[in-house]
């Protein structure tokens, strides 16, 4: 080990070193520019000018507000005034050019896709997905099975009234009964048109199935909503049962479980929470899904 | 090892003050060479950077027509003939590898010349000495004035050099915004104050750091804030020319009437004189003698000044020279010099830059006039339709990088039934579905790819081709098709 000693500074004995000795060497105590000092100053000054001017200082219930009177809420505001001024001129033509005219026009097109890919994912992919891929009882907006359409307009009728919503008097509405749980039907009844369900696309039947009788209680029972043949009726919101593609599942239990209980999704009517661009957008954007008509 | 720990007194009495105030630098004039070429370097320049932005470059009509553009908000960057889209960023990273190199290859083969000649802040600290020299004289006048108590006359040079600064740092600030926009409008807008409060708040920053660095810091950004001084050090070695007091001719140093004396009865005398002259002309303050300093940019001022003098006592110029320390050590030992230019650095850096340039220049004229990328649907991953098909929807997306307008027409082999769909779509061609991009701009497309459940576990492979329909290039991206058996 070096001992600190007069001899034990640089060659041009400026400064001497800090007395550290790393397996000879050693550190020179050169000294910080004056400047670096006041910068560091000048920070904290700095810092202490956020205090003054930003909300800072929790208070027992409240907190100083700081001369400049911001809040990260009016900010949020004032930035969504932004964004929707930003986009004002497009909104403005989503909002008076027709739907068809709207897919027509590259332009447009991207951006109600865009426009209704976001309102898709905070509105409506809670029940229909995140692809809108939909779950059990909540439809598949890829495919082209429609409950009440998959026209534009259909779609956007379907927007903006929702479905069995009562608040709104255009909602579309149609209620199958519950055959089962109101005894409409016995459970060897219900067994029966299930497997004439399943029979319509051809899904194998039960060996013991009695599709004579499921088929005449089809024809007495379902045939006026879901069609002679299972073939649907969009008016009513009926789903078409001769496809491949089933709203709850092509088991039988799943079709007995719908039999016995009846009924039908629910779906809010977005005129009361969404504005019309907005909605026109989301109706292009399932649209445009591939799926429709 | 060992190492000191807190029992030393020493540590306790610190001998040398925490801070120190900086000594104020007053770089006398010169002339020579060096000087020269100095100047030279800084009229070429700050003469492209103060007037590149006026220079125009005719692109055609869809383009603009500045010959140097970064233009951000449609996030694209011109250079002469080279247009750079963002995903082209890795240009930026080869310029970078590759000037991290030349910087590196400059130090092995003559130290910091990049410091000396070329930094900015050499650049603009050398001008704004100049100013100063002008305005308040030369190193002695400086001097003498600020001993001086401050009286009107020394006030007003100083009122008239600082103004003067300020004019270059602002119109320092000023044009560095010109890079960015269209360069006679912005110029135009900044002078009806119509201009984006953002250029106006960049040409405030420039402004003030120019005149902060190149007025007032000046050598303290080199000795403080430049990290280069600290990796310079460590890849330099005894074959890299560096600016250097030949101690070998210089010493024992004494006046010039001692040392003709000394000759004269065949006494050893150096050639130094102690004239300082060397130490008057740093910039930076550095007493070249000492040996190798952080503070040395290697700007060869002092080898000016020192020649000056060699000339006028008659001894040999260049007793501060570029020279080399494996030199000086021969010199000593009575061995002649030598240089090797190529060594495994040198020869390694030039690897690597003419490696990267290589790459560089290959990618920038096989540059693709289009691409195509594709995004299957992550979710779903496939749609079973009514009638039992299969369904995948894709999101592609065409890039026309030329500026005109172009008609594409996509195809996608893989599947032999496919069904291919591209929603908004405007006209078939040839049964494929075509669509028109414009002029260097991307489009975004839905297709949707719809063909029978082939029942196969492996996905099926799909090529996606655009082919352009004036001169059918064509350009191709890969993915695949997704059924309920193959989706894991």
């Amino acid at each position: 080990m070096t001992n600190q000693t007069e001899t034990n500074v640089d060659p041009r004995k400026i400064v001497g070193t800090t007395g550290h000795d790393w397996d000879g060497i050693e550190e020179l105590n050169t000294p910080l520019p004056r400047w670096w000092l006041w910068t560091f100053y000048l920070t904290i000054i700095w810092a202490l000018g956020y205090w003054v001017v930003y909300p800072a200082i929790p208070l027992a219930t409240s907190f100083t507000k700081g001369v400049f009177g911001w809040t990260s809420r009016e900010q949020v505001v004032k930035d969504l005034e932004g964004l929707k001024n930003l986009r004002g001129p497009m909104t403005a033509k989503i909002e008076t050019v027709s739907l068809q005219d709207i897919e027509k026009t590259p332009e447009l097109l991207s951006f109600a896709r865009a426009q209704g890919a976001a309102a898709f994912a905070v509105n409506c992919s809670p029940c229909h997905g995140a692809g809108a891929q939909g779950f059990k009882g909540y439809p598949n907006l890829n495919d082209d099975d429609w409950l009440w359409g998959g026209s534009l307009d259909a779609i956007h009728t379907t927007l903006q009234n929702g479905i069995r919503w009562d608040a709104n008097k255009d909602t579309r509405t149609s209620m199958m009964p519950a055959f089962g749980k109101e005894g409409l039907l016995k459970p060897n009844e219900i067994s029966a048109a299930a497997d004439y369900v399943r029979s319509l696309s051809g899904l194998p039947t039960e060996k013991d199935a009695d599709l004579k009788l499921g088929q005449k209680l089809f024809t007495e029972n379902c045939a006026a909503c879901h069609g002679e043949n299972g073939e649907g009726n969009q008016d009513v919101g009926a789903p078409k049962l001769n496809d491949k593609v089933w709203l709850y599942g092509p088991e039988k239990a799943t079709i007995i479980e719908r039999i016995t209980l009846g009924g039908g999704g629910q779906m809010p009517a977005w005129s009361q929470r969404l504005d019309s661009p907005t909605i026109k957008s989301l109706a292009v954007y399932v649209h445009t899904l591939g799926g429709g008509q | 090892m060992s190492v000191t720990t807190s029992f030393d007194p020493h540590l306790d009495e610190p001998e040398a003050p925490l801070y120190a105030a900086r000594k104020k630098i007053y770089p006398q004039g010169v002339s020579g060479f060096f000087r020269r070429t100095k100047t030279t370097i800084l009229i070429i320049t700050l003469g492209i950077y103060y007037f590149l932005p006026f220079l125009r470059w005719d692109r055609g009509p869809n383009a603009p027509n500045q010959a140097l553009l970064i233009d951000l908000p449609h996030r694209r960057a011109y250079f002469f003939f080279i247009e750079i889209w963002p995903q082209e960023v890795y240009y930026l990273t080869g310029l970078l590898i590759i000037a991290a190199m030349v910087l590196f290859l400059m130090n092995a083969m003559a130290g910091r010349i990049w410091c000396g000649y070329l930094c900015p802040q050499t650049v603009w600290t050398d001008l704004f000495m100049a100013v100063e020299r002008m305005i308040e004289g030369d190193r002695r006048t400086r001097m003498n004035r600020d001993a001086e108590p401050m009286n009107l006359e020394t006030f007003s040079y100083k009122l008239l050099k600082h103004s003067l600064w300020l004019l270059i740092a602002w119109w320092t600030g000023g044009v560095w915004v010109l890079y960015f926009a269209d360069a006679p409008t912005l110029v135009k807008d900044l002078i009806q104050f119509d201009a984006d409060p953002i250029a106006y708040v960049s040409i405030l920053t420039l402004t003030l750091t120019t005149y902060v660095f190149a007025g007032l810091m000046r050598e303290q950004v080199c000795l403080y804030m430049c990290p280069w001084p600290r990796i310079q050090a460590a890849m330099t070695d005894e074959y890299a020319l560096n600016v250097t007091y030949r101690v070998d001719r210089g010493e024992p140093r004494m006046s010039f009437k001692k040392a003709t004396h000394a000759r004269s009865i065949g006494e050893p005398a150096g050639d130094c004189i102690d004239c300082q002259q060397c130490v008057a002309v740093c910039p930076t303050g550095v007493d070249i003698r000492h040996g190798a300093d952080l503070g040395c940019i290697q700007c060869g001022l002092c080898i000016d000044a020192c020649d000056e003098v060699m000339e006028k006592i008659g001894r040999p110029t260049r007793l501060i020279a570029y020279d080399t320390e494996v030199n000086l050590k021969r010199r000593k030992e009575g061995l002649t010099e030598i240089f090797r230019p190529f060594r495994a650095r040198t020869i390694l850096y030039i690897a690597i830059i003419t490696a990267v340039s290589g790459v560089m220049l290959y990618a920038l004229l096989n540059r693709a006039p289009f691409t195509v990328s594709v995004i299957h649907d992550r979710n779903p991953i496939f749609v079973k339709l009514s009638d039992g098909h299969i369904r995948n929807g894709y999101t592609v997306r065409i890039a026309n990088m030329l500026p005109t307008d172009r008609v594409f027409t996509l195809d996608i082999d893989g599947l032999h039934d496919a069904h291919v769909e591209i929603i908004g779509g405007e006209a078939m061609t040839d049964g494929w579905p075509s669509v028109s991009v414009g002029p260097d701009q991307t489009r975004e497309l839905r297709v949707t790819v719809r063909a029978t459940d082939n029942g196969e576990e492996e996905p099926t492979h799909l090529e996606f081709t655009i082919r352009d329909e004036a001169d059918g290039n064509t350009a191709k991206a890969r993915d695949y098709f997704r059924t309920p058996h193959s989706i894991h």
